[in-house]
């Protein structure tokens, strides 16, 4: 591993190792609320490691509030981790000044969910995707404008969105500009973050096509934000699983396809509608109770037992490490038992799915 | 055509608005029903005409620009396209009730939760102040709301959006109205809360008998909760079945990109099967069938005239030539 003070040396030294390393990553935002209250914290994130493969999609899921996008800003240094380190191609980069970020930017780019928000609406579509390029000194003039369209003829845009403006796009349209944008560094990493879920539904699958396909010819590596659990299953090679500011589960998408070993992604696996039917009417369906803690007072022992149907005294008492089970790693006292997680709780909060 | 008796016929709905740009039809010729108990999901995206054919049922669309311009709407039997402003009123609130995506827009931010409640109470029930207490508390407690009487004296901003929806589908269900139309209704809460969200709606329906409109983009929720489902493309039914008609034997090509877009159907790590192309702009619709220039199945009929719907088997309407056998 190159030391941490060589920033500058991303290049092609760490080629087979992993492209992106998170390692035991925190954030906590302080919140106070009066002049003598004591300081508290959110806690955001709490110590998460993980690697990206180069090529590879890590699709990471969880509800809104367990830290899958705040992940995706520390990543980007758009947020400053309160400790822990991000590497990428091996170098650390979670002190790197941010006039000296810029150069490193050109390796990782991240595309947002709302393309109604991620775009100026007063920049031409010309100047959106020619902008990295011009802050990057990369190409100027005719030159960056020939770049621009070859960009969005990658994307399926023709070179006529070239003096329009995002209002005059669809939704799927101006997606694909944002992936342009992206594409203009030739990034090894992409982070998604939720890139298709404001979309129509007939559209979503044309953007998905689309980052497997840019995967494909440039060997990009993407992380995945989704709470879309069947769509994971379709894209991702690893999925992590979060909770309350930690990796709970982290396996290898084919594993996970067919079962899944802590309680939390098995109910939240379970709670995501089937488009079948059949499937519908079987399935094991566990509705858990109640809502995801405040993050200011997580609770003790394991983050998730208030709301695990299998919970017993340990679950309260002692935190859960990360640990390795048949290939994957998972945050749980009991994972790995035989019959564990159970079919039928006793407590009696599993369902069958009841059609119409 | 069902089951049970309809709680809610609809026939030959027409809405249209005037713009500045032309007069766009935004619901045509729409016709369901709901019987009892029934869960019908109305299955759209973006534009297609279900949220504005949800409000013209109640006479909501805003006139201008909006306009009803043809159709019948009957709740037991009850024409409510005729009904005078006061009558109407009536029926909202007490025999339909609406519940949205967004609790928050639908809830009074300066209003404690028993005031929201308790005003639909006093309108339609003419309850006295105590009795509005111990009722928004018995309300509370049917949705699954915890420490109901704590709850009641609290600001919307005080509760999780999962509770917030509990909120609005307890005002909902305050005067256990015959129809419950959702309107995406858990579209903005995440999956476990949208569990227990579907579940609450579904043996409500069951414990007070109503019929339910179900208005969603997202077909899994349809396929767990619904009985029927009515397929919309730019305004028109395209398709309607049972829903395990429509899951396992779609007949239009709509129908099936979009189940296909649902279930990220392709091959594992191969590309997936896509609906080419963007819904048409109201202003610019297609000539002949509005589905054509996205369509696999195209034969040059298609783009020359309009398809009517006709029942492919019995219970089937299908607007499509090809389906139809009418090559």
């Amino acid at each position: 591993m190159p030391p941490a003070t060589a920033p500058m040396a991303v290049n092609a030294a760490a080629q087979l190792g992993p492209v992106l390393e998170v390692r035991n990553l925190v954030k906590h935002y302080p919140i106070k609320s009066g002049l003598f209250a004591e300081e508290r914290v959110v806690h955001a994130l709490d110590g998460v490691t993980l690697s990206l493969g180069p090529a590879e999609t890590l699709a990471v899921v969880g509800e809104s509030g367990c830290g899958k996008s705040t992940l995706a800003r520390c990543i980007m240094r758009l947020e400053e981790p309160t400790s822990g380190s991000v590497l990428l191609k091996g170098a650390d980069i979670t002190h790197v000044h941010r006039r000296a970020l810029r150069p490193l930017r050109r390796h990782m780019q991240i595309v947002f969910q709302d393309p109604y928000a991620s775009l100026n609406p007063r920049w031409s579509i010309a100047s959106l995707v020619g902008d990295p390029i011009r802050l990057h000194g990369l190409a100027a003039g005719t030159a960056r404008r020939r770049r621009v369209a070859e960009l969005l003829e990658t994307v399926g845009l023709g070179a006529e969105f070239l003096d329009r403006y995002p209002h005059e796009l669809s939704g799927g349209q101006r997606q694909r500009v944002a992936i342009a944008r992206a594409l203009a560094m030739q990034p090894e990493v992409i982070i998604c973050d939720e890139p298709v879920s404001a979309l129509d539904v007939s559209i979503q699958a044309q953007v998905i096509n689309l980052l497997k396909r840019l995967q494909k010819e440039f060997a990009i590596a993407y992380i995945f934000i989704s709470h879309d659990l069947s769509l994971v299953k379709h894209i991702s090679d690893r999925v992590a699983v979060m909770y309350l500011g930690e990796i709970v589960e982290l396996a290898d998408t084919h594993a996970v396809r067919e079962r899944v070993m802590h309680p939390y992604s098995e109910a939240l696996f379970s709670a995501t509608p089937l488009a079948d039917p059949h499937a519908a009417a079987s399935k094991k369906r566990i509705i858990l109770a109640g809502d995801v803690p405040s993050p200011v007072n997580p609770p003790s022992g394991c983050r998730f037992h208030t709301r695990c149907p299998y919970r017993k005294d340990v679950c309260t008492e002692k935190v859960p490490e990360l640990r390795p089970i048949e290939g994957r790693l998972v945050r749980c006292h009991f994972a790995g038992e035989p019959g564990f997680p159970p079919a039928m709780p006793a407590s009696g909060q599993v369902k069958k799915g009841v059609p119409g | 055509m069902t089951g049970p008796t309809p709680v809610l016929e609809i026939e030959g709905l027409s809405v249209e608005f005037r713009t500045a740009r032309g007069v766009v039809r935004a619901v045509d010729d729409l016709s369901f029903s709901i019987g009892e108990g029934e869960t019908v999901g109305l299955v759209g995206e973006s534009g297609s005409g279900k949220s504005t054919a949800a409000l013209a049922l109640l006479r909501l669309v805003s006139d201008p620009p909006g306009r009803i311009t043809a159709g019948r709407v009957r709740l037991d039997g009850r024409e409510l396209l005729s009904l005078s402003d006061p009558q109407i009123r009536k029926v909202r609130g007490r025999q339909v009730a609406m519940i949205f995506q967004d609790p928050m827009m639908a809830l009074n931010p300066v209003f404690t939760v028993e005031r929201q409640i308790g005003e639909v109470l006093r309108l339609h029930l003419g309850l006295s102040k105590r009795e509005i207490f111990a009722e928004v508390v018995e309300l509370l407690r049917l949705v699954g709301v915890p420490a109901p009487e704590e709850r009641a004296r609290q600001y919307p901003h005080n509760l999780s959006g999962g509770m917030r929806q509990r909120v609005m589908i307890a005002m909902a269900l305050a005067c256990r109205p015959r129809l419950l139309i959702a309107d995406e209704p858990t579209t903005a809460l995440d999956v476990t809360v949208q569990a227990q969200v579907l579940e609450l709606i579904q043996s409500l329906k069951e414990k007070l008998g109503m019929a339910v409109l179900l208005i969603t983009h997202n077909l899994g929720i349809v396929a767990e909760t619904a009985h029927r489902v009515v397929v919309m493309y730019t305004g028109q039914k395209v398709e309607e079945g049972t829903v395990t008609e429509i899951f396992d034997d779609p007949r239009h090509p709509y129908t099936r990109g979009l189940l296909e877009a649902a279930k990220w159907e392709g091959a594992e790590g191969g590309a997936l099967r896509e609906i080419p192309g963007v819904v048409p702009s109201p202003f610019e619709m297609p000539k002949g069938c509005s589905f054509h220039p996205r369509c696999g199945d195209v034969i040059p009929r298609c783009r020359q005239a309009l398809p009517l719907l006709a029942d492919v088997a019995p219970g089937r309407p299908v607007r499509c030539f090809v389906a139809q056998g009418d090559v």
